[in-house]
């Protein structure tokens, strides 16, 4: 099961986090610190694998962003890394060639994406096309509520409640 | 760039990029908090739209590491907007900023259920996709049968089934009881027969979790597996959308092969042959290709096929195929498959009959051990260290010791304990562990605990042959100019006992070894000092004839140390010259060490302990893990739990529940009435039903008398003992409900309970189970304990429960035990009190867990709860500026006293931390002790004891206490009288037959009644000097006052007495 996902950046800023097993605030902090640390720190060309605390972490670089994720010692690691892979694949291609500044300004994009892919720590659906076409239904739905908001009627409504 | 269309949102995250440093940046969340809070705040003036945007900021702020402590209300509250847009932030937000325990999240349950069972399917996907990932407890007792119902209904769409599979593996986790097995079987084999590749994924996690639980209830599922694992082999309607670099998904396979491994066997022919073809198949077709991502997904594919042909310990040929890829593997460029190669190549050590065929590929490993990534070494380290054997114990060993020179120092530690382990456990002389050791406490002396080198000492000394080596090479390392201080300990040590064997080699001398030894000295710390003052000793015992030169320089050292600070080092010099002039007689008394005893090892048994562990692999593990069981849930999921999972109806049922149900009953109304603010001990005694033995038993123990009342008549004797004002961090145990099936307790565990009286920490309670250690540390009048609760078998402990129910003087706090403490492992639980006022109530530990039997008797479970009666308190030091007259002063002749010789009664009173102040009293036969109490009422209380003996009678004594607080005074002479009296029957207490509990608890209350005699009051006609005596010889000694002021200081002037050659 996988306990957590971290995007961090290569200076250590934190770009993204789902916690999926219950850490309070104080160890969500202080995981982060150790974490970004280690990870960091690796030198390229070695393995995606990090022994942290009895669980493993599992990570993978793209450009400055570090995509960390940690599973129980026994889970298929490299089943963790194509998880990380996946993600990374539809966030390229719900953006258009994905970069960090994308998932800075619409971290709350990345966090729908990503429920879409993974609940309660497993994985929920391995077809991109699939994530994709409902991320389109969602904003859809979202410019539907807008324009009806808009509307001269409702603005009406809004008045006269 | 798709822009999240919140402008506000945008600026401010620009803002955060634009801020120079952290400081700037700080100043802009805290203005941007403010802002916020001020919006909420005023609520009706917000926007959905608004509410939306401060939401996010919110997260964003909290995502970059800043306390966000309000606003979690305003979150959850968009959960139940009627907008899609609104409810959509709100079901996020809430799942990324609480976690499970969180108090709003309650608030928001009625609406998440209204959502899953409505008919918007957008809203039902929000809400399952929130509760699968934060659902607790509450949500899993509210809406798993909803989530149920929509997993297999037909009508829904796979959208929202493949998300309520995992919603339901989420609150199957969090409270197993929730998936009723019989109903459920059938419909979780149909759901793999499911079309759709994204609902048989969920739903194949969900079966994983529910056979790594109970493998036996779902056999139905297994040739759907296997069947599956055919239709992605073969890639057989596989939509082309769910291939991932050309493998038809590789996680529904990895997933699927991983659901088998927890069924033991696969018994049906026709199946395990299909299984074994596509194993083949995986294991034969599979390469390292130059795409990465390729690469991942077909090798995550290959190692969960490996572990599950090692799983089912295939046939021979399969086997040695297994162990040549991996030998390929770990010698690949590849860093990951290098890593994987090396943890499955551990993992296939417990397979049987491959160890030779893997010993082939050991100077690989070993290279592997100097690989630039230390994820790397730590899996060649471990693979090594698994596959030592004498065969090639001597090769790995050395390879270790000179890999531990370079090695970095996250691994160092391991690496030395490792090695010092392999070499004991497989070494095939003596000699070469001495040799292996002494490079170890070289090469890494930070890292070699002082087991290490009590293990060659005891191994030298008990082997003769090796005592003139060891001696040999300690001197060698004695030659190195900066050697590490344990080097120092284990060769001064060596040859104090050994050197005279060496005596005609060549810098052998007596006087040599001595120089060679003291010039180290000026670099070793205090600890090691006493050994070289014993090392010098002997040295002067064997320089026959004795060498006056040499004799005065060590006498000269002795005399150095006669005046140390260091208790142990001052006394050892003043023995030591004191000894030293006694001649001949001095032979006796240095003479070699005798052998020790034969024991085992404490690293072997570590490492055994380590073994049983990695032994119940990951199956029994991950059951542990998930099996997050209900305390008032007896039966069917602790019988699932057990590895014989049948438990026959009625017959061990009916045994096991009569005390579990009862006490279990018993421990929420306690627990309820504790949780009430105010709420005192004496609101549990309405729930002490009179029929109900578990209740009479807790009853009586947990009235809550008033502190000064006269001995409470039906207090259990047995926690009297300890629990008092001055009792020192005591305990005592006495376990509940005698069933014919019950756990007997180790020990007496009434003598516990006193020893814990007289010292800080040691075991409280043992049963062939469980083992509850204590540590208290006290400052002041708070303490700080550690219960230590140590599960001793193989398997894990369920249903833990601890409960401390506290006398109304104590406040104090448990922090939460775990529910389930897995196989062989100790969980540590803080409890934080605070003694508020002088009372000699013990505090009580109800303590209970639930085991299952396996081995011994198969068909059933037993179950025991027990209570253990903890008592808490404390005291210590004194001076005298009161003036002392009744009540503060208080005066009594006790009768019946246990004859005691001075001085035992003198190292009782020191035990209970009342100090005694020799030489203060000019009377032989008078004990004049001090302390100081600390409770919250009293803050630091004086209190002073003077016994007057009559050596003609050793059965009376006077007492007379005195301290600044009526009540501290009357507790803590009743707290003497006690001990002074009850001694005798606490050992005697009934203990290794339990005998009923009813006994227990009548029994020793009798010597109580004698106390309470009004006879033995006192009405003095003794002429006793009070304590002006006291006050009088302070004036003598100025020093005393500081002296007694604090435990420390005292502590520090005692042994200096005690060095003193004997009165």
């Amino acid at each position: 099961m996988i306990h957590f996902v971290l995007l961090i950046s290569r200076q250590g800023k934190v770009r993204l986090t789902k916690w999926y097993s219950p850490y309070s605030q104080k160890e969500r902090s202080k995981v982060i610190r150790e974490l970004s640390g280690i990870v960091i720190n690796r030198g390229p060309k070695l393995c995606n694998f990090v022994e942290w605390k009895g669980l493993k972490v599992v990570y993978r670089r793209y450009a400055g962003l570090y995509f960390c994720m940690c599973i129980d010692e026994d889970d298929n690691e490299l089943e963790g890394l194509d998880i990380i892979h996946h993600y990374v694949e539809i966030l390229d291609r719900y953006f258009g060639s994905v970069c960090e500044l994308d998932l800075i300004f619409n971290f709350h994009k990345a966090y729908y994406i990503l429920d879409e892919i993974v609940i309660a720590g497993e994985l929920q659906e391995s077809s991109k096309r699939t994530v994709i076409r409902l991320m389109s239904a969602h904003d859809s739905l979202v410019e539907m509520a807008k324009e009806q908001a808009s509307s001269i009627s409702n603005m009406i409504a809004q008045v006269t409640k | 760039m798709a822009l999240s269309g919140m402008r506000g949102l945008s600026v401010f995250i620009s803002d955060i990029r634009n801020c120079p440093n952290k400081d700037q940046e700080r100043l802009r969340v805290d203005k941007e908090l403010g802002n916020i809070r001020t919006r909420f705040k005023n609520e009706k003036g917000l926007t959905p739209y608004e509410k939306k945007k401060y939401v996010w900021k919110m997260l964003y702020i909290y995502m970059l590491g800043y306390d966000v402590d309000f606003g979690h209300m305003e979150a959850v509250s968009l959960i139940s907007a009627p907008k899609y847009p609104e409810k959509q932030v709100g079901y996020i937000v809430t799942s990324s900023l609480l976690n499970e325990n969180h108090d709003f999240l309650r608030l928001a349950i009625n609406t998440v259920r209204n959502d899953i069972i409505g008919r918007n399917e957008t809203f039902q996907c929000l809400a399952l996709t929130m509760v699968g990932n934060i659902g607790g407890r509450e949500f899993a007792e509210s809406l798993a049968a909803d989530v149920q119902k929509l997993l297999i209904s037909s009508s829904c769409r796979p959208l929202v089934r493949k998300k309520a599979a995992l919603c339901l593996l989420r609150l199957y986790r969090k409270n197993p009881d929730v998936v009723n097995i019989d109903g459920w079987v059938d419909r979780m084999a149909q759901l793999l027969d499911e079309r759709d590749i994204g609902v048989l994924t969920s739903s194949m996690s969900l079966l994983v979790a529910l056979v790594s639980n109970n493998h036996e209830a779902y056999w139905s599922c297994l040739p759907k597996c296997v069947k599956v694992l055919e239709r992605l082999a073969r890639n057989q309607d596989i939509p082309q959308e769910y291939t991932y670099y050309g493998i038809p998904s590789p996680w529904l396979q990895v997933k699927a092969m991983r659901a088998l491994q927890y069924f033991p066997t696969i018994e049906d022919p026709n199946c395990r042959r299909s299984l074994f073809e596509v194993l083949q198949r995986i294991l034969m077709g599979t390469d390292v290709v130059k795409n990465v991502n390729k690469n991942n997904a077909a090798h995550a594919v290959l190692f969960e096929a490996l572990a599950l042909v090692m799983h089912l310990d295939a046939e021979k040929e399969m086997m040695s195929q297994c162990v040549a890829l991996l030998g390929k593997f770990i010698a690949v460029r590849e860093p990951n498959i290098r890593y994987l190669g090396l943890e499955n190549m551990t993992r296939m050590l417990m397979v049987t009959d491959v160890q030779d065929s893997i010993k082939r590929h050991q100077a690989q490993i070993i290279t592997s051990l100097k690989d630039p990534d230390i994820s790397i070494r730590r899996r060649a380290l471990d693979l090594l260290y698994g596959m030592c054997d004498i065969s090639n114990a001597k090769d790995i060993v050395e390879e270790l010791l000179q890999y531990l020179s370079t090695a970095d120092f996250a691994m160092r530690e391991e690496l030395s304990l490792k090695a010092a382990i392999l070499a004991e456990k497989f070494a095939p002389d003596l000699s070469w562990y001495v040799d292996v050791i002494l490079q170890l406490i070289d090469k890494a002396g930070d890292f070699v605990s002082d087991d290490i080198w009590f293990r060659v000492v005891q191994f030298v000394t008990n082997n003769e042959d090796l005592q003139p080596y060891a001696a040999a090479k300690a001197r060698e390392y004695l030659d190195k100019p900066a050697i590490h201080e344990t080097m120092v300990k284990v060769s001064a040590y060596l040859l104090g006992e050994f050197s005279h064997l060496l005596a005609r080699r060549p810098g052998c001398s007596p006087k040599e070894i001595f120089i060679i030894i003291h010039e180290k000295l000026p670099t070793v710390s205090t600890s090691t000092i006493p050994i070289l003052l014993s090392t010098y000793a002997k040295i002067l015992m064997h320089t026959q004839p004795p060498d006056p030169e040499l004799q005065n320089q060590i006498w000269a050292i002795f005399n150095k140390y006669e005046s140390c600070i260091d208790a142990e080092i001052q006394q050892r010099a003043v023995e030591y010259f004191a000894l030293s002039r006694k001649g001949a007689a001095v032979m006796d008394i240095l003479a070699e060490m005798p052998k020790f005893p034969e024991r085992q090892s404490a690293l072997i048994k570590k490492a055994e302990v380590a073994e049983v562990d990695s032994a119940d692999q990951s199956a029994i593990k991950l059951r542990a893990q998930q099996q997050t069981s209900n305390a008032l849930v007896v039966t069917d999921q602790h019988s699932a739990n057990g590895p014989p999972p049948t438990v026959p109806a009625v017959g061990p049922l009916t045994l096991v529940k009569v005390p579990s149900t009862s006490g279990n009953a018993e421990h929420t109304s306690e627990g309820q009435a504790l949780t009430q603010p105010n709420g005192t001990l004496t609101k549990i005694d309405p729930q002490t039903p009179s029929e109900d033995l578990l209740g009479d038993l807790l009853g009586p123990l947990a009235i809550e008398g008033p502190p000064g009342a006269a001995v409470q008549p039906q207090q259990n004797a047995v926690s009297e003992v300890g629990g008092v004002p001055s009792a020192v961090d005591g305990a005592a145990i006495v376990p509940v409900g005698e069933y014919s099936n019950s756990v007997q307790p180790i020990g007496n565990i009434n003598e516990r309970f006193y020893a814990l009286c007289l010292k800080d920490s040691g075991v409280l309670y043992e049963d062939p189970y469980i083992q509850i250690g204590i540590k208290a540390e006290w400052r002041a009048q708070h303490g700080h304990l550690v219960l230590f609760l140590g599960n001793k078998n193989t398997s894990p402990l369920d249903s833990v429960q601890a409960l401390v129910l506290p006398p109304a003087h104590l406040k104090m706090e448990l922090s939460l035990v775990p529910e389930t403490i897995p196989p062989r492992a100790q969980v540590q639980c803080p409890l934080e009190v605070l003694n508020l006022r002088p009372s000699r109530d013990v505090a009580v530990l109800d303590f209970s867990y639930k085991f299952g039997e396996c081995e011994a008797s198969p068909s059933s479970s037993s179950e025991q709860i027990s209570s253990a009666y903890i008592s808490v308190c404390r005291r210590v030091l004194s001076s005298m500026e009161i003036s002392f007259r009744p009540p503060l002063k208080l005066q009594e002749v006790v009768r019946g006293v246990r004859p005691l010789p001075l001085a035992e009664m003198a190292n009782l009173f020191n035990s209970f931390r009342l100090m005694i102040c020799p030489g203060l009293d000019p009377n032989p036969n008078n004990l004049v002790a001090s302390t100081t109490f600390y409770s919250e009422s009293t803050r630091a209380m004086l209190c002073l004891i003077r016994i007057e003996t009559d050596p003609a009678d050793r059965t009376q004594l006077r007492m007379t206490v005195a301290s600044g607080d009526p009540m501290l005074t009357f507790e803590l002479k009743e707290f003497m009288k006690e001990q002074l009296v009850s001694i005798p029957t606490a050992p005697h207490g009934p203990t290794a037959p339990p005998t009923p509990p009813v006994a227990q608890v009548a029994q020793p209350t009798s010597p109580v009644k004698a106390l309470t005699d009004p006879g033995a009051m006192l009405a003095a006609e003794w002429s006793f000097e009070d304590f002006g005596l006291v006050t009088r010889k302070k004036s003598v000694n100025g020093s005393f006052l500081v002296l007694v002021m604090d435990g420390q200081s005292l502590a520090s002037f005692r042994p200096n007495n005690k060095a003193e050659p004997n009165k």
